[in-house]
């Protein structure tokens, strides 16, 4: 008789994400792009935020190392997008935790407990749900202080648990009546431990899938808002600021635009392959 | 049908209550008024402005006479647009998006459900693939980097069309605007097209009718694109939204007088009046056009029965 190994889901999941090019591709291509954007400004004589009167608005290739150009006052556009992407990251993935922490806790409580306490969460949720998400933020952004990018973008975070709150309650809601969950409760497993052992690891899935989805959707809002003026304030840069400062600047300087775009539009299509790809992997019923 | 409607009317008034309730007490809440400015203006004069627009009240006094104000179609006076009262502003620039809007919507139909149709019929082929990347990467290009980017090909480098600018509506300063707005939509559309569509193909009645000889284009156009239209026309709610978004970005970058740049503009000024009437009028216009999406798909789809 030969023996047949259990394979266990993320094992499983694993061996079909390895064989999405794609996704693999674009998971090495945000690891690389993630290292990079922190040692490259180390690698370039200039700071993100100094004046070069001598070099003003050169194109790609400039003399005295300046490999991507510099803008109107002559700050190095290499460095300042490397730190544009470094910001963009982190304040996606900020606001992504903090919506991640609140969609899970309240998804989790509405399925669990279930009837009219239920009701009466997704029923708010609902509201908010029929808002555009920029009106929210835009309200949000007249509270706060604007020089405190983190603190702002972590209240975006606190609005974009909605749709993780949904998935995580239709997760919760379809577990908790399953026959491996009676059959738990009949063996006399207790209620956290169910919760941990048997909720969690199914919930999980679509969980981390949606989070990888939500990573690129902050770094659009996050460049939105810059876009608008209501994000990162100079001399900080972000990609949605230098795109703003490029959109300026179409008729003599296009590589201002072109530059932070490419980064900006790379990572995006990155960070939703490998969401595609995760899905595929963590949830073949859904294909 | 109809008293399913009704009813649905009816919730509306409900959910637009508690957004605007939401919005006011949110929006008085932050810190800062619209009469903070750099250069503080002498107590006197300040305490004079905020009593004739009624701000020295209890706040709840405000959102009484505010509610009465909207009950009346009042949206009260602009804070920072002198002489100007919030109806005003929103009835000049309204027009303007929602023409440009919902023209980028039917663009995006026109477009988006024949690439989605084409795709399915051509499943995993090259040209299948194809399209899909162009559609995923129209997903992932947001519309503050389509918009220039179309700015620089049409209007410096071929000169075809106008880089910015409205001349009271000339078709040529529409066309590029439309067409930023539009490119999200194709994608979208196109991809759910693709999906239900592959869905709707496999399905019994597509193989009677081709079993039956009907050639493929009359299968398609009187058999599968009506039910393959359904997770479109449901999309249609989410869709306006998307506009609404889009054309702060788009009226910003090419330069037209819409409604949306105040949105943005009472934000920063914090005049409130602007702010929330903004938000009444356009929440109304979503919470309007998923109940017109919610009816669509029943009257498409005869299997949906309301009770």
């Amino acid at each position: 008789m030969t023996e047949v190994a259990a394979r266990g889901l993320w094992a499983d999941a694993w061996r079909r994400l390895r064989r999405n090019r794609a996704a693999l591709f674009a998971a090495c291509f945000i690891v690389l792009l993630t290292l990079f954007a922190f040692v490259g400004p180390h690698l370039s004589p200039h700071a993100f935020d100094t004046l070069d009167w001598e070099n003003m608005t050169v194109g790609l290739g400039g003399p005295d190392n300046h490999w991507l150009g510099t803008d109107r006052l002559g700050r190095d556009l290499f460095v300042r997008t490397m730190t544009g992407v470094q910001l963009s990251l982190q304040i996606a993935l900020l606001a992504t935790i903090v919506s991640f922490v609140i969609g899970i806790t309240y998804g989790a409580i509405a399925g669990f407990v279930g009837g009219r306490l239920d009701d009466m969460m997704m029923r708010f949720v609902d509201v908010l749900y029929s808002m555009p998400y920029i009106f929210i933020v835009i309200i949000l952004s007249t509270f706060i202080d604007r020089a405190n990018i983190f603190a702002l973008f972590a209240a975006i975070g606190a609005v974009g648990w909605l749709t993780m709150a949904r998935i995580v309650r239709g997760q919760t809601l379809s577990l908790r009546n399953r026959e491996f969950i009676e059959a738990a409760r009949a063996i006399g497993v207790s209620t956290p431990q169910i919760v941990a052992r048997h909720i969690m690891p199914n919930v999980l899935g679509p969980v981390i899938v949606y989070a990888t989805l939500t990573i690129p959707q902050m770094i659009l809002f996050e460049s939105l808002l810059s876009f608008l003026g209501l994000g990162v304030q100079e001399p900080a840069a972000s990609l949605g600021s230098l795109i703003t400062e490029g959109a300026k600047e179409i008729e003599s300087a296009a590589w201002m635009l072109l530059v932070p775009g490419f980064f900006l539009v790379s990572l995006l299509v990155c960070f939703n392959l490998l969401g595609d790809g995760l899905r595929d992997a963590l949830d073949p019923r859904e294909r | 049908m109809l008293r399913y409607a009704v009813s649905r009317i009816l919730g509306i008034i409900p959910t637009l209550l508690i957004i605007i309730t939401l919005a006011f007490f949110v929006i008085r809440l932050a810190p800062g008024g619209p009469f903070d400015e750099e250069q503080a203006l002498p107590p006197e004069i300040k305490a004079n402005l905020e009593a004739a627009y009624g701000l020295d009240q209890p706040i709840w006094k405000q959102y009484l006479r505010y509610l009465d104000g909207l009950a009346h179609g009042d949206f009260g006076p602009s804070f920072k647009f002198k002489d100007f009262s919030v109806t005003e502003l929103i009835a000049q620039g309204l027009p303007i998006s929602l023409s440009i809007g919902l023209s980028a919507i039917l663009l995006g139909m026109l477009i988006g459900v024949p690439l989605g149709t084409f795709a399915a019929l051509k499943q995993n082929t090259a040209a299948d693939y194809t399209t899909m990347a162009i559609v995923g990467l129209g997903i992932s290009v947001p519309n503050f980097v389509v918009a220039p980017l179309l700015q620089i090909l049409f209007g410096l480098k071929w000169r075809l069309l106008p880089v910015a600018g409205w001349e009271g509506g000339e078709i040529r300063y529409l066309v590029l605007p439309v067409a930023a707005l539009s490119f999200g939509i194709i994608a979208y559309v196109g991809r759910l097209t693709r999906g239900s569509m592959l869905e709707v193909l496999r399905s019994n009645y597509v193989r009677t009718a081709r079993a039956k000889g009907l050639p493929e284009y009359l299968v398609v156009w009187r058999h599968a694109l009506r039910p393959a239209l359904l997770p479109v026309v449901s999309w249609l709610g989410p869709a306006f939204a998307f506009v609404v978004t889009g054309s702060l970005v788009v009226e910003t970058v090419f330069g037209l007088p819409g409604s949306g740049r105040y949105l943005v503009q009472g934000a920063i000024n914090r005049d409130y009046s602007l702010v929330m009437g903004m938000i009444v009028v356009y929440g109304s216009l979503i919470v309007i056009c998923n109940l017109i999406a919610d009816l669509l798909y029943g009257w498409l789809d005869p299997r949906v029965r309301y009770d």
